[in-house]
């Protein structure tokens, strides 16, 4: 059954491009940088998933892409959504985009969707909103769509309520709900953390023929390496804020190069290392409020030197587009 | 793995005498509702469950949620009264009149749990909570300080940063590591892990579960580890129980049901376990829809409305665990199968992963 799947390549303008984007939350006592300069560039047809441990900055990314963070949190850095800059953009018409050009679909669906209306009401709401069209045309729309995402039964379902279903059939919803306007950018948030394994697969291999049906741009944040194997095209590995290294699914899962990315995979559990010590990261994850300069991995790397903790930490690409930020990724890379 | 169990004092049975046996385990939970709450369904949450655990050995005990692991390990705990079933500890019933008291059992059984924050006391330190349990089993105040201190390094937390903190001063995976080290204050000889790592990052993970190992050892223990996760569960097990909806559908060995599992929902949820090589890619759905609902779940084989090997005597017939059709292996650790389809149990493929 196992089959190499190609990457494709995948060329043209890109549709998401974040340059530089940065995100801090200051309040009275505290000054939390949880984005610290993060840029890519996403292209149509392109899953590219962030992947990262809690607290390394990877949903208040993607929720600063789609604008859903709160008044105090200060923004910076660049990001266009097809060519159009999506910070300075006045409010209504970053809601013209969201639902409809850019959309994202989230952890918890029965949080995420609104329990007092059905999944029908809901669907048809936003292609209304988003393209004028009649109710009733756009309930027709939501059938479709819902038979797109594998729903059985779906006429049954479109008048159901969110707690009537169950949590796999709920995220199909929400999948649904997210393309109802055929957005060019999906934003995935975790969508199958929540799920058991038997649904997360079901889920997985649904957002990747959607994707090859209607050709959108896919963000996917995960911590998850499985997760993340199954579907990206492309990996950026996440750490304090920072992307730490990025490449193919090949390049990352095969030979990573920066020491944060190999300890989360060595660290990761399989059952080939049955009666083996696990191979572990020593210490945990930095306080975004107190980072220090430099690498903000090195107190936790074996290969610390001094000038991890001072100083720009270099960024090297490679031809192939794979990133790494890594004092040592000069040998690393050419090794 | 298992055979390095030295002699333990508190021993009664003999290394033969399974530390733990559990007989026919039963819980239903009631679902009441409508204008007088009346019952009006039942949750079959944990129906007619039997499994043994050996000493010095770990079962893990895996399965999707909703199927009954967590509630066996309550019901083992007595946290929540099963309706109906035998629970033996090193050869001595629990809760009757001939056996031991459930508090009994408990000093020697003891249990972690999965939100490693909401299990401690806010309102103690960590010591405190620590030592709880040794000054209520009789232990002097400040000798229970001194073995909470004892503890707090062994499971690798400086006292002198840890002992005066209070849970919310603690990151997840300190926090879970002072669970275990409670747990270990009364010096059981089996802890229930119940998706103890589950909250924790991959990294942290991966120490837990090493500090699990080494305590197995230096402290003796015996484990029943239950989680979701198959990864974890194929890397901790000696032996592996596969449970769905309230029911075992496998056990055996953790080598032969990783290797050649004989249940299709076994298989399943194996082939659903996604890869770690973008090569090797799943291209096709092991399995369609959720889980059923236990209110009122399938008759006969829980599983048949899912399986595609399904026929009549399925839905007619509860299959009982049994040695699977072919090639009977060793009886020592037997393989058993709960599925009445030779030719189910035969398919193989599809469960390759590494």
């Amino acid at each position: 059954m196992p089959e190499g799947i190609n990457v494709k390549p995948i060329l043209g303008e890109p549709v998401l491009k974040a340059e530089d984007l940065t995100v801090r939350f200051k309040r009275r006592n505290t000054d939390v940088a949880a984005v610290n300069g993060v840029s890519f560039a996403l292209r149509a047809g392109e899953t590219m998933t962030i992947l990262g441990e809690s607290g390394s900055g990877k949903s208040v990314s993607l929720k600063a892409l789609m604008g859903l963070l709160p008044p105090y949190a200060q923004i910076q850095g660049k990001v266009w959504l097809n060519g159009r800059d999506m910070l300075t953009m006045p409010k209504a018409e970053l809601g013209k985009l969201r639902g409809g050009a850019i959309s994202m679909i989230f952890q918890e669906p029965m949080a995420a969707l609104d329990p007092v209306y059905t999944i029908g009401e809901q669907i048809s709401e936003t292609i209304v909103q988003h393209e004028g069209i009649s109710y009733t045309d756009a309930m027709k729309r939501a059938l479709g769509l819902l038979e797109q995402v594998k729903i059985p039964s779906a006429e049954r379902r479109l008048k159901n309520f969110p707690h009537e279903m169950s949590g796999g059939m709920r995220q199909r919803a929400m999948i649904a709900l997210a393309l109802a306007c055929s957005p060019s950018v999906l934003l995935a948030d975790e969508p199958t953390t929540a799920l058991d394994v038997t649904v997360q697969i079901q889920i997985l291999l649904l957002l990747r023929q959607l994707q090859e049906e209607l050709g959108m741009a896919i963000v996917f944040v995960t911590h998850d390496v499985g997760a993340a194997a199954e579907i990206s095209d492309r990996i950026a590995v996440m750490y304090a804020g920072r992307f730490v290294e990025s490449g193919t699914v090949r390049e990352i899962m095969k030979s990573p190069k920066h020491p944060y990315t190999q300890g989360l995979l060595s660290s990761t559990v399989h059952g080939g290392l049955r009666g083996r010590v696990l191979e572990t990261i020593p210490g945990s994850p930095p306080n975004l409020a107190e980072l220090p300069p430099g690498c903000a991995f090195a107190p936790r790397c074996r290969h610390v030197t001094d000038g991890c903790r001072s100083g720009i930490i270099p960024v090297i690409t490679s031809d192939s587009g794979a990133m790494v930020r890594c004092v040592r990724a000069t040998e690393t890379v050419t090794a | 793995m298992s055979t390095t169990q030295t002699l333990d004092a508190r021993d009664r049975g003999g290394p033969a005498q399974p530390l733990l046996t559990v007989d026919n385990l039963r819980k239903y939970f009631p679902v009441r509702g409508g204008m007088l709450n009346r019952q009006i369904a039942t949750v079959q949450a944990v129906d007619d469950v039997s499994f043994s655990v050996r000493k010095g050995e770990t079962l893990g005990i895996v399965g999707e949620s909703g199927c009954g692991k967590s509630t066996t390990a309550r019901l083992l705990m007595h946290l929540i009264k099963p309706d109906h079933g035998d629970i033996i500890f090193d050869g001595d019933a629990v809760g009757v009149e001939s056996g031991i008291t459930v508090n009994q059992m408990r000093r020697q059984m003891q249990m972690v749990f999965q939100d490693s924050y909401s299990s401690l006391n806010p309102r103690m330190t960590m010591t405190e909570s620590i030592a709880y349990a040794p000054r209520m089993h009789g232990l002097s105040g400040k000798a229970a300080l001194e073995r909470a201190e004892t503890l707090l390094s062994q499971v690798g937390l400086n006292p002198g940063h840890f002992a005066r903190r209070y849970p919310h001063e603690l990151s997840g995976g300190q926090r879970q590591r002072v669970n275990i080290a409670r747990a270990l204050a009364l010096e059981p000889r089996l802890v229930i892990l119940d998706e103890a790592v589950a909250a924790l990052d991959k990294s942290v993970e991966a120490q837990v579960l090493n500090l699990l190992s080494e305590l197995k050892s230096s402290f003796n223990l015996t484990y029943l580890f239950i989680s979701h996760d198959l990864n974890v569960v194929e890397y901790m097990s000696d032996r592996v129980l596969v449970m769905y909806l309230g029911r075992v559908v496998e056990t055996g060995p953790v080598e032969q049901i990783y290797r050649r599992p004989r249940h299709p929902y076994t298989r399943a949820l194996f082939a659903s376990k996604p890869t770690l090589d973008p090569d090797r890619r799943t291209t096709e759905m092991p399995l369609t829809g959720d889980p059923p609902n236990p209110i009122n779940p399938p008759s006969g084989c829980r599983f048949r409305t899912r399986c595609a090997f399904a026929q009549a005597i399925c839905a007619e017939q509860i299959p009982t665990l049994a040695l699977p059709f072919e090639d009977v292996a060793d009886t020592a650790t037997p393989h058993l199968v709960a599925c009445h389809r030779p030719e189910a149990q035969a398919a193989m493929g599809g469960a390759h992963h590494a």
